[in-house]
């Protein structure tokens, strides 16, 4: 089973390519605007290095590895103090509802005009978009911790610190997990829609670039990237599962 | 420890609705006894014992548990229905862990004192399984193993041996004695098994339902130790059985004396 998953994991997409591939190569698809993707692998391995294609990946990544980070971060915080504290979640939960729906990219332009058009901006609206996303399902993650749990740490009276990091995380550790890897992907989102404006380089800046300048080829490639880092995120926090839950049956 | 109770009430106030879990109970558990309390379902039990346990208060009434001797105040074991094993610990650890909380704990060897418990209930190779890898009388071995550990000065058992299999329970019937016999703890037990009761118990306080409250404590005369093959073919084992089954008949037919009254 496990083989075979691996097997998918590069034979669905490597099918999708090669339908592409002959249909741009057959006349079946406009080659100005869906180049062969033989020519963008092409042109994102021999020429984008040249036109500055790590200082962009760098850029982006640096963005989301510390808007990320603090997002997550203060999420998990906030999610497992709400979960514990009656009142801290009365008086926070209307607050979560109200602002979680909004839209991170609309109040992208707020946040530029508190944090200016720098680095700081973009780090604070990947932040803002995973902190929800974690918190929601670390808050979730709490409550699903079973009623046994706590009569046990109640009965043998576990230490206060005891019992929120050997018994509330891990317990809530599954659905912390769910909300991490729905704040990865959201913050690959997020990132690229702000460097879409604002910025100087970025994955986004590469996108939106190559968009006016009409260089097609080189657009896709940092549509590729966007995809290849997408995948190495989740893979990467898959394994991260796996490791630190290792009671959860992890074959499904 | 001792434990004396006396005209404790429970009640439950839910969307107006007043429910009475138990109602005037008046008993003593003595020190270093098998207290069987026996009940069918619906006799508020499980709520006595997790007042017992500090899981839940009384509305009204006296409960008072006494150090004696040596034990020390305030220690509890609990073994519930379900092993509430942490699933993210080792066995090893999920014993470790409650001995690391215990204030009386300090500066003893704990890894000797969880493989003395973890060989007692006999999980030596399984030590650093996780508690989904186990069977569910495993998981309860090392419930029991990790209430035993903690020195207590009071167990709770609350149907600890409801969930499983005829042969498992037999089995654990008898480890549950042999380490209770051990280490003379008082230990309080839940059921609604009769044989159950007869078999383990010192007493058994008798319950009727809606609402709980004393019927009768019946003193279980049989010898120990206690084997469960030769025993349940002695008379003395069989009369205790039909006793408590006639004080539990009303209990057992309650439809057909509704029809009556």
């Amino acid at each position: 089973m496990l083989k075979n998953r691996y097997f998918w994991l590069f034979m669905s997409p490597l099918s999708v390519l090669l339908l592409w591939e002959t249909s741009t190569r057959s006349g079946l698809l406009d080659a100005r605007f869906f180049p062969a993707p033989s020519a963008i692998f092409y042109y994102l391995i021999f020429t984008s290095p040249g036109e500055g294609l790590w200082t962009d990946i760098s850029a982006s990544l640096y963005r989301i590895f510390w808007g990320y980070l603090a997002g997550c971060a203060s999420g998990i915080a906030l999610g497992v103090t709400m979960g514990l504290n009656h009142t801290v979640r009365v008086m926070i939960y209307p607050l979560v509802a109200l602002l979680y729906p909004i839209p991170k990219i609309a109040i992208l332009p707020l946040i530029m005009l508190v944090f200016g058009i720098g680095e700081m901006s973009k780090i604070v609206v990947v932040a803002i978009g995973s902190f929800f996303l974690v918190l929601i399902n670390t808050l979730h993650g709490v409550d699903s911790v079973a009623k046994i749990y706590h009569d046990v740490a109640q009965v043998y009276r576990i230490k206060k610190h005891n019992f929120v990091l050997r018994v509330i995380l891990p317990g809530a550790l599954p659905a912390i997990f769910t909300g991490l890897k729905l704040a990865i992907g959201y913050s690959l989102v997020i990132v690229v829609a702000a460097e879409f404006s604002g910025a100087d380089a970025g994955i986004g800046y590469l996108i939106w670039q190559s968009w006016e300048t009409f260089s097609i080829k080189a657009m896709y490639a940092g549509i590729f990237v966007i995809g290849a880092l997408g995948l190495a995120f989740s893979l990467t926090l898959n394994f991260f599962e796996r490791y630190l839950t290792p009671w959860r049956d992890s074959d499904k | 420890m001792q434990i004396s109770i006396a005209h404790l009430s429970k009640i439950f106030f839910r969307k107006k609705q007043r429910t009475v879990a138990y109602e005037n109970l008046t008993f003593q558990i003595k020190q270093g006894e098998f207290f069987c309390i026996l009940g069918p379902s619906g006799c508020g039990k499980t709520s006595l014992l997790r007042t017992i346990a500090g899981l839940e208060t009384a509305t009204s009434g006296e409960l008072t548990i006494q150090p004696q001797g040596s034990s020390k105040p305030g220690t509890i074991g609990m073994v519930f229905q379900e092993h509430g094993l942490f699933p993210w610990m080792t066995i090893r650890n999920n014993i470790r862990f409650l001995l690391e909380n215990n204030i009386h704990m300090v500066n003893r060897d704990l890894d000797a004192i969880v493989n003395e418990f973890i060989d007692l209930v006999r999980l030596t190779t399984f030590a650093d399984y996780f508690p989904h890898q186990l069977s569910g009388g495993m998981r309860q071995r090392v419930s029991i193993a990790r209430s035993f550990a903690n020195e207590p000065g009071l167990l709770l058992m609350d149907e600890p041996f409801v969930f499983l299999d005829y042969q498992t329970r037999c089995a654990l019937h008898g480890l549950l004695l042999d380490i209770w016999q051990r280490k003379k703890k008082t230990l309080v037990f839940v059921t609604h098994d009769i044989e159950e009761a007869v078999f383990l118990a010192d007493r058994v306080l008798v319950m009727s339902a809606h609402p709980g409250t004393v019927k009768s404590i019946i003193d279980i005369n049989l010898p120990r130790p206690r084997e469960f093959l030769t025993l349940r073919k002695s008379s003395a084992y069989q009369n205790q059985v039909s006793e408590l089954m006639e004080l539990l008949r009303e209990e057992c037919e309650p439809f057909k004396s509704n029809q009556s009254a």
